[in-house]
């Protein structure tokens, strides 16, 4: 078996294969699970990319309020009309792409290229099975999230422009904004939020069902772990939000006050609705969602981490059954810290104390998982390959990202915080440079197996180090534009509260703070550069790049690697059989430093 | 190539695969219902005082109702058990009274919505308040089949302040605000039709794969009844949830 | 599961008509709970919604099979319950625990 999988890529044998069902049901409606986790995968890069492009411009509006955006401004005055005119983005304009900016990432691009691409692609042959349990079911997930991105693109270009109160669409603002980008928005999210119930269900019953003979939970890879533990967050904790979706949708369709209270007044006249309604309860049922969905975001990043680590170091992870408890740990806790993103709302004391232990508590695990993975890495013979570059970036840059969350836990500080750049720096350092460091490090290392070609390492280390400079660039001084008091969503980029405008009155914004402005969207300019290779690299290398010289280039131990690459429809070629854990690294009494899961014992 | 376990339960779980796919999708839905339930509970008790309808909706028909329901929820288990028992003619005759069953639940509800959408409050330029079931509505003139009333509140509990039946004719110049017991009335009409309305298009899901597998889907008897009765079965966990949440949303709606 | 003889199947069929009857029941108990001549109506609540869980809990254990399933079932459905109960209990408390409630 070892041999058999080890001595040659099975390139010829396999590639006919798919050819059976024509081009139609192989590339487009194909339920290969391994098809549709491609599929997210570049659909989800591609949004990545097109949130990133908004942002671009949004940070130029910042930097340089009024003046044109240059190269793009002109074809955005063709397209969009007078929310651009002159290539000048005027404030709505600046709303519909910030809200648009953190849905699409968070809901379009990084949960679908997480739990879409990798738990799709990798869940199934880690655990040895052939296919996700409901093949039809998984490719209507992936269906179901395209439309729904394509329902939000759409809402760029309606009248009045995409959604325009922020990711969070707080009401009253969502509903009384007098256009339809947050009907579509609303109705887009449906669609995503279904998308994602079914692709959860698929993997939890995967998982539980399908492991190979031997596979005891103990054995499954971290990473399988850290899928299923997102997989029930996004379970158990998207319906919450579906509800508030449909409610206030009913609101904005239906004249329904689920969330306008009595007396609301819009524009200075009394709006015309019954009232009766709660604007808290969007945001405990937004929160109840939303807090679980960035655990969503950075638990398959982890797993992602530890494969990549444990391969790199050639040694056994430093505590598996910690990790894995610590997973568990985390996403049972993140179902009850989430109104530590409402101190602000007048919330009393006790139900303060009870989110401020609580979201306290949770930094615990996570602190556990960073810990592990750190001593992972003692005593290892590291290969510094562009994956584990990213995996070691990912680690200081994770605990950056953490440490700055605990004190926006308390609510003493976080009302110096709230609503400022620091909770901007804070979560981007644990989504960008931390999710998206184990995104880039998870796709350099299983395109081998995925195509059967290396990316490039030298143009990855370019990508590495640029990506690495330019995030902490951008992101480092937001923490201090933060603390300054500036805050976020703000079209003029807060220059209406700086030096610049009020002169001689005291807590305003100086000069400096201002100008750090300047600064970011220099940096931001440079991430895309650094960029450019990956793109060129990863389109490049799926022709042109390196052959693997065997099915199992890293020598690594989980299954995936041990079958042909890449992986034939059905996966294995006969059904495989786990005898040991997922890291047997540097096992003494073996010829080879590495002990693939499915090798019998001696 | 086959994928395991979707017909035998796997050993260890003692589970077949769809089984644990629709207890994972069912957990979900609890959870949707969660989040609806919770709303309902947190606009109720921050509802100022006399601001709550009480009896707005017939008793009787949702009592009818429930038990229309809990009977379907009784005749999909027996469709169940017939193809445990190979009796595949007793399955079809079961499965359709399910169907059929399913029907009346849903012409009750449409009976009762459109109830609910014909009664109106009118509020006239000088203040009073008229309320009661559309007559007839032109460009000149509305006509009530109710009664004028004090105060909003005095229609908040029919019970204590009994509706009276006349014949109102208003003019339409009179007439400052026209609107009907839908959604937008309150907050008790806006979760009644979300909440049964969700409820409803449940509903409407079950009876789909009901005569999905009570028409063309029963082929499959032929070719593999086990797998066939497995499909049955699921179709019924996701029956008696809906039931379940109808067993809910009875009392909270209806009785109190 | 294993097939059902005929014989069990008439068998099993009194059985769903027995629950039947006590759901039936219980729906009338709720109905019946609601019209309680009790002045406090928190109590009446109470009551109609003791009854609601009761009826639930008839459909869950025996048209459900909860009564006789299996772990990873119970698993999924414990873990569903506490944050069920999470969601509802906290947002509540939180709204009573308002300063200005
Ligand atoms: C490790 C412990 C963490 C703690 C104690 C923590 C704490 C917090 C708190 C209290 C806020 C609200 C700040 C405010 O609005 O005033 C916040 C915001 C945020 N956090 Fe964290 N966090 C942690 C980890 C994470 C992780 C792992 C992620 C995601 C991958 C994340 C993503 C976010 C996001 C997206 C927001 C912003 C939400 C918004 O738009 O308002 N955090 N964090
Ligand atoms: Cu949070």
């Amino acid at each position: 078996m070892q041999a058999e999988t080890q001595s040659a890529p099975h390139h010829t044998a396999h590639q006919a294969h798919p050819d059976d069902l024509g081009f139609w049901r192989t590339y487009v409606f194909s339920i290969d699970h391994k098809v549709i986790g491609v599929q997210y995968a570049i659909t989800a890069l591609t949004f990545l990319l097109f949130g990133f492009f908004l942002m671009l411009m949004m940070r130029w509006q910042i930097a340089r309020p009024g003046e044109p955006i240059p190269i793009v401004g002109s074809l955005l005055a063709a397209v969009l009309g007078d929310v651009a005119a002159n290539g000048v983005m005027s404030p709505d304009l600046y709303n519909s792409f910030g809200a648009m900016h953190g849905t699409i990432m968070v809901f379009l691009a990084i949960v679908p290229l997480a739990v879409g691409a990798f738990g799709n692609y990798l869940v199934p042959i880690q655990i040895g099975a052939n296919d996700m349990a409901f093949p039809k079911l998984n490719m209507m997930s992936y269906q179901l999230y395209f439309l729904g991105g394509v329902i939000m693109l759409t809402s760029f270009f309606i009248p009045g422009g995409a959604a325009q109160a922020g990711w969070t669409s707080y009401s009253p603002l969502a509903t009384s904004i007098p256009t339809d980008g947050q009907t579509f928005w609303l109705i887009g999210m449906v669609f995503l939020i279904t998308s994602s119930l079914l692709g959860s269900v698929n993997i939890i019953t995967t998982i539980i069902q399908l492991r190979a003979p031997g596979l005891t939970w103990m054995r499954l890879p971290f990473h399988v772990w850290a899928q299923f533990t997102a997989s029930f967050l996004l379970l158990l904790a998207f319906p919450p939000l579906e509800t508030a979706g449909i409610l206030q949708l009913m609101d904005k369709l239906a004249g329904t006050s689920f969330f306008l209270p009595t007396g609301l007044a819009i524009g200075g006249k009394l709006a015309d609705v019954s009232g009766g309604g709660s604007p808290l309860l969007w945001q405990h049922l937004f929160w109840f969602l939303a807090h679980p969905e960035v655990y969503v975001l950075i638990l398959p990043a982890m797993g992602i981490i530890a494969e990549v680590i444990a391969c790199n170091t050639r040694k056994p992870l430093w505590g598996y059954r910690s990790l894995v408890y610590s997973a568990l740990m985390i996403g049972f806790i993140s179902f009850l810290v989430w109104a530590h993103h409402m101190y602000l709302t007048g919330m009393g004391t006790k139900i303060a104390t009870f989110f401020q232990t609580t979201t306290m508590i949770i930094s615990i695990p996570s602190v556990i998982i960073l810990t592990c993975l750190l001593i992972s890495l003692w005593g290892g013979s590291i290969r510094f390959n562009t994956p584990m570059l990213f995996a070691l970036a990912f680690l200081p840059m994770f605990g950056i990202g953490g440490l700055t969350g605990l004190p926006l836990g308390f609510s003493a500080s976080d009302i110096h915080l709230h609503d400022t750049y620091y909770v901007i720096g804070h979560f981007h350092y644990v989504v960008a440079p931390g999710t998206i460091f184990a995104l880039f490090a998870g796709i350099y290392f299983w395109f081998p197996k995925i195509t059967g070609r290396h990316m490039s390492e030298y143009w990855g280390r370019v990508h590495f180090w640029g990506s690495l400079l330019f995030m902490n660039l951008i992101f480092m001084p937001m923490f201090i534009q933060g603390m300054a008091g500036m805050l976020r969503r703000m079209s003029d980029g807060a220059v209406q509260y700086s030096e610049l405008r009020v002169e001689g009155v005291t807590g305003t914004l100086s000069s400096t703070i201002i100008g750090l402005n300047q600064f970011i969207l220099w940096a931001a300019a440079g991430l895309l550069l650094a960029q450019i290779p990956f793109i060129i690299n990863f389109f490049w290398s799926i022709r042109h790049g390196q052959k693997v010289a065997s099915d199992n280039p890293w020598e690594a131990t989980t299954l995936e690697w041990q079958t042909p690459t890449p992986p034939p429809h059905g996966n294995f070629l006969r059904p495989p059989q786990v005898y040991r854990g997922p890291y047997e690294y540097s096992v003494p009494g073996y010829p080879k430093d590495f002990v693939p899961q499915d090798q019998p014992p001696g | 190539m086959d994928i395991p376990y979707t017909v035998q339960p796997r050993p260890d779980t003692g589970v077949y695969n769809a089984k644990v796919g629709m207890w994972l999708f069912l957990a979900s839905e609890v959870m949707l219902f969660g989040g609806l339930f919770s709303a309902y509970i947190l606009l109720r008790v921050s509802a100022p005082p006399d601001t709550w309808p009480q009896g707005w909706l017939s008793v009787p028909l949702g009592t009818l109702n429930t038990l229309i329901l809990a009977l379907s929820a009784i005749t999909t288990l027996m469709a169940w058990a017939a193809c445990k028992a190979r009796m595949f003619d007793r399955y079809k005759v079961y499965q359709g009274v399910t169907l059929l069953l399913a029907l009346v639940f849903l012409s009750i509800k449409a009976y009762e919505y459109r109830d609910k959408l014909t009664h109106y409050t009118v509020t006239l330029k000088d203040g009073r308040i008229a309320d009661g079931h559309l007559v007839s509505r032109d460009d000149t003139t509305v006509v009530l089949d109710g009664q004028f009333v004090e105060s909003r509140a005095h229609l908040m509990n029919p019970k204590r302040h009994p509706a009276k039946h006349e014949e109102i004719r208003i003019s339409m110049d009179e007439v400052k605000r026209l609107q009907n017991y839908g959604p937008a009335y309150n907050t008790f009409t806006a979760l009644y039709f979300t909440m049964s309305g969700l409820h409803a298009l449940h509903i409407l899901g079950g009876m789909l794969v009901f005569a999905y597998l009570w028409g063309p889907g029963s082929r499959m008897w032929k070719t593999d009844p086990a797998r066939f009765t497995n499909r049955v079965e699921i179709a019924g966990l996701f029956w008696h949830f809906v039931d379940l949440v109808w067993i809910f949303l009875f009392p909270v709606l209806y009785l109190t | 599961m294993s097939d059902l003889k005929p014989e069990a199947f008439a068998d099993y069929a009194r059985r769903c008509w027995l629950v039947f009857g006590a759901v039936a029941c219980t729906t009338f108990l709720m109905v019946g709970a609601s019209y309680a001549p009790i002045g406090n109506r928190t109590v009446v609540i109470g009551l109609v919604l003791a009854a609601a869980v009761v009826n639930a809990g008839l459909v869950g254990a025996f048209l459900m099979h909860l009564l006789s399933e299996r772990k990873t079932i119970y698993t999924v459905l414990a873990f569903t319950a506490v944050f069920f109960v999470g969601l509802m209990g906290l947002s509540i408390w939180a709204q009573f625990d308002h300063p200005k409630f």
